[in-house]
């Protein structure tokens, strides 16, 4: 039997860049096949090929043996492939059912919608596959882990086969995975092929049949999960030996850098989001935040960095209280940010390279005398940051938003740790990232922390927090629930803190005055992922990882 | 009515306890401006008198004659009432519905108040108003074909202006018809240029916009001084007739003004309820809301988002020029320099606070008709309120809609934006 899709010699040339060089691939009845590289290997570009929305310079596709020919996504459709894109492509104000049925909608009468035709469909596909969603909810209203379901649904409306999925964890909690990757066996059970498109190492070991690794364009491998392990993936991706672990000096705190009391700070909606936090961060040490996405992290850091006002407590920053200073204060006294979100909060993106690199000091000499730049000093500083911090741009007046993410997150790094520095706030600063980068910004945050700056490390990646920190504080519904030393922090326990399911005694003391049960509509993702943490499903889970950690 | 658009109903849902307060403070401060303004400059045993037949009709229905205080104190007690269950309980759901009946009933108080001493002629009133409603409607109709799919399109008071000298001309040398079939291809013609530039070449939408609007006032102005003055001939193509829905047009007060229109205002009834259902019920909907949302998802599914889009702009412009075709063959009987006078910003003006479903636009086009009628009509009545004022309201209505006072409006996601295939 021929696989139910074969790509032979797929070549695809940018101007300037051969994001495809004759690739060849096939996917087999029933199987999930992993596509894994780095951002910017071509894994998107060639889905998209087989999905129609770009043409192929050379190259063939055979569909159960037989060639097609994939001109539009209509093709695709017709073909019975599906593809759910990294960026959802669902229209909030639709219902799931308005969004499933666009393009091929049910009608009656010539050109009326059919709507209960369609709900009805939608909530047969459910059923049969688990996949749990209400046809007449609006898709604004949706968690995103439901929004995926939606789009997995719009594949199966379609009756596709061969089931694309670009990055899907990407935007998931560790439970909306998991979630998802039962959804992705029940699909593979009732004989659909599924492409997993992904960089993530861990998931590729833990869910996919084959794995076929692509770097710069070109397929380097293909293995099976029984075959490799974490660190040859990695070298396979990234093309060199990747050192995953994390080598830091021995932990010699100092003197306390950060210290917070008792902060309160409010969200957008004027709800409390930071409640009566209190932490000390010291030199030479990482003090990692780990939590679910969503438990007050954003706003604590933008408390600390002086972009939110707090509503109560205390800052203290090298014993000067900048609870109410303004950023530039902050900055100015030493601190480093590196924004979560790095295209809204850490760079201009039509400003060149060589003004980001500035842009918290620009008003200083030597890059301004008086109320004039220094365009010949802010580009020769440019040269020498983009060259020691291995920022791969065309030149230093590139605009910020024509580079990679992995690129432009280094130019936030380069800007903020080349000067001195006594205390680095870094906010999720690998999300998204590649191997290779990942690598890098650790190095450099480690290199920050072993020249005795004190280092704030917020991340909901349990890995990231559990390689880089000395001591690990849990933030759990805007309080910070425990902190644990890293000897005594196991990806279990924090896990379970996270979750907000287990408290130590020094805990409950810091907890007291907690409300009891949620109301608010928010917290309910938590509460799940506390039923399932509950179940024993994640630590389980972790335990397998660990063990595969140190197989690596 | 819009309980069936889907938008409709979940803007609702989004009801916050700011909003709630704000709407009752709205509600109280209407029933104070009734006692202030109105119930204290009224004598006591005053008579409000209105004529509840338009001119000119055959039936003979009594007048509604009340004294005018009792009533006005009653508005305002009814008003005020709301204002403060709205301010402790709130309305929930139903508030926009509530603030209709209040403000109805502050102009009723108001039209009370004027007639008060006097006679008003109410059905005349309200009969002017559904006809000076009718091309804020075409217009606020045509915003919404365009912005539904994407592209917004401040270009309507243009194509009206254009679609109007074309009907006239072409009325005056062919007829009415061939007039109002020039008009509707006049602005079906500007509205291609529109799209050409919006949507292929990927130009600002508000610069296309603005050079068609100044384009065709110079046009027009130019036309109309050069050729139009000189030859009467082409500028006298009479108007369209009323017509007369047998049996119903016959009924007492409601008949004179409802069933008794030309052309212009059954085919806007008409246009309304097809672009409702047309977009809420259709395929054809569903894909031209999907354009103006998310044309990226739209394309990965098959659809053709700039055909899509060429397609709603260009019914938008035909919407437009029918709108214009209504000033000349509808109206006036003849074109005059810059006649549409801002009438197609007020369209949008409806669109917008309609929300961009069309009996919004529609319910938003009857309040600015009222506002316009009344312009015209005060000043004759001798009431000492000043017209521009009355003209200033659906501008002052828009921005405190855009201020999210009355509800959080919804425009399309993608409206304005030029889409921008990538990989070809």
């Amino acid at each position: 039997m021929p696989p139910v899709l074969e790509l032979k010699t797929i070549t695809k040339r940018f101007p300037g860049v051969l994001a495809n060089d004759r690739i060849d691939l096939s996917l087999e009845r029933g199987e999930i096949h992993a596509l894994l590289g780095e951002n910017g290997a071509g894994k998107t570009t060639l889905m998209n090929i087989l999905y129609g929305l770009y043409q192929p310079d050379e190259g063939e596709i055979f569909i159960n043996g037989r060639q097609v020919q994939i001109h539009s996504p209509t093709d695709a459709i017709n073909a019975g492939i599906g593809m759910v894109h990294q960026h959802f492509m669902l229209i909030p104000v639709f219902t799931v059912t308005e969004n499933v049925m666009l393009g091929s909608e049910s009608l009656k009468m010539g050109g009326i919608l059919d709507r209960r035709a369609a709900t009805e469909r939608i909530r047969q596909i459910s059923s049969a596959y688990g996949l749990e969603v209400d046809p007449d909810d609006y898709v604004r209203d949706l968690p995103v882990g439901v929004q995926q379901r939606v789009e997995i649904i719009k594949l199966l409306y379609r009756e596709a086969d061969i089931l694309i999925l670009d990055e899907p964890t990407a935007v998931l909690t560790p439970q909306e995975a998991d979630e998802l990757f039962k959804i992705m066996h029940s699909l593979t059970e009732r004989g659909k092929s599924i492409i997993f498109i992904t960089h993530k190492l861990r998931e590729v070991l833990d869910i996919a049949d084959r794995i076929t690794v692509i770097r710069r364009g070109k397929v380097v491998g293909s293995t099976t999960p029984k075959q490799a392990n974490q660190s040859k993936l990695a070298a396979m991706m990234v093309g060199r030996e990747v050192d995953l672990s994390v080598h830091k000096r021995a932990f010699t705190p100092g003197a306390d850098v950060l210290t917070v009391q008792n902060l309160k700070v409010g969200d957008d909606r004027g709800q409390i989001a930071v409640d009566d936090v209190s932490f000390t961060v010291r030199a030479g040490e990482v003090l990692g935040i780990a939590g679910v996405q969503g438990n007050g992290q954003t706003e604590l850091v933008e408390a600390l960095t002086g972009l939110r006002p707090a509503l109560d407590g205390s800052v203290r920053l090298l014993n000067e209280d900048v609870t109410r200073a303004n950023p530039r204060r902050i900055t100015e006294l030493g601190t480093a940010h590196i924004p979560e979100d790095r295209q809204r909060d850490g760079l201009v993106l039509s400003f060149p390279v060589a003004d980001n690199l500035v842009l918290n000091t620009y008003y200083q000499r030597p890059f301004s005398k008086g109320a004039v730049l220094q365009q010949a000093t802010i580009a020769k500083v440019a040269e020498e940051r983009v060259n020691s911090f291995d920022i791969r741009t065309p030149s230093v007046d590139t605009s910020a938003a024509s580079l990679s993410g992995g690129n432009q997150q280094k130019v936030i790094v380069a800007r903020e740790l080349s000067r001195p520095v006594k205390l680095v706030v870094a906010s999720q600063p690998t999300r998204g990232l590649d191997v290779g980068s990942i690598e890098y910004i650790h190095g450099r945050l480690i290199e920050s922390r072993d020249n005795g700056g004190a280092v704030l490390l917020v991340s909901s990646e349990l890995d990231e927090i559990m390689q880089l920190s000395d001591r690990i504080a849990v933030i759990y519904r805007g309080k910070i629930v425990d902190v644990l030393s890293a000897q005594d922090a196991s990806k279990e326990k924090v896990g379970l803190l996270m979750a907000g399911v287990v408290r130590t005694a020094t805990a409950k003391k810091a907890s007291l005055g907690v409300k009891p049960k949620p109301k608010a509509k928010a917290s309910s993702k938590t509460k799940t992922s506390a039923k399932k943490a509950a179940q024993k499903k994640k630590p389980s889970r972790a335990a397998k990882t660990t063990r595969r950690r140190k197989d690596s | 009515m819009s309980t069936l658009s889907p938008t409709m109903k979940s803007s609702a849902e989004y009801t916050g306890g700011g909003r709630r307060r704000v709407m009752g403070v709205v509600f109280l401060a209407l029933a104070a401006a009734i006692w202030l303004l109105f119930a204290r400059t009224t004598q006591g045993e005053m008579v409000t008198t209105f004529t509840l037949n338009p001119g000119g009709s055959q039936a003979n229905f009594p007048n509604l004659e009340f004294i005018t205080l009792p009533v006005l104190h009653a508005i305002a007690f009814v008003c005020a009432l709301l204002g403060g269950y709205q301010l402790v309980r709130g309305f929930g759901t139903r508030t926009n519905a509530i603030l209709g009946l209040v403000a109805a009933l502050f102009i009723f108080a108001f039209l009370s108040w004027v007639a008060s001493g006097t006679s008003l002629n109410l059905a005349g009133l309200l009969r002017a108003t559904l006809i000076r409603a009718v091309p804020i409607t075409l217009g606020a109709l045509s915003g919404i074909l365009c912005e539904r799919a994407g592209v917004v399109n401040i270009a309507i008071e243009g194509m009206m202006l254009t679609g109007a000298m074309v009907a006239a001309i072409f009325g005056s040398l062919y007829g009415l018809w061939v007039g109002l079939l020039a008009g509707v291809l006049a602005g079906a013609l500007l509205a291609v240029v529109h799209a050409i530039f919006s949507i292929k070449y990927k130009t600002d939408q508000i610069v296309s916009g603005t050079v068609i609007n100044i384009f065709s006032i110079g046009m027009s102005s130019f036309i109309s001084a050069k050729y139009l003055a000189a030859n009467r001939q082409l500028n006298n193509p009479g108007i369209f007739p009323d017509i007369q829905i047998p049996g119903l047009a016959e009924i007492p007060f409601i008949g004179p003004i409802l069933f008794s229109h030309n052309v212009f205002f059954f085919s806007m009834l008409l246009f309304l309820a097809l672009l409702h259902f047309g977009l809420f019920f259709t395929r054809w909907g569903l894909r031209l809301r999907s354009v103006g949302e998310h044309p990226k998802a739209a394309d990965t599914l098959g659809i053709n988002v700039f055909k899509t889009r060429y397609m709603a702009v260009i019914l938008g412009g035909m919407m437009a020029g029918f709108g214009g075709a209504y000033f000349t063959l509808g109206s006036v009987g003849r074109f005059d320099d810059v006649m549409t006078a801002g009438r197609g910003f007020i369209g949008l003006a409806a669109m917008i606070f309609g929300n961009w479903n069309p009996f919004g636009a529609f319910g938003a086009g009857l309040l600015f008709g009222f506002a316009d009628m009344l312009a015209a009509r005060l000043a004759i009545l001798g009431v000492r309120v000043a017209s521009e004022f009355l003209l200033m309201a659906p501008y002052i209505a828009t921005m405190i809609v855009l201020a999210g006072v009355v509800g959080r409006g919804q425009a399309p996601a993608a409206d304005g934006q030029p889409y921008e295939k990538e990989g070809h």
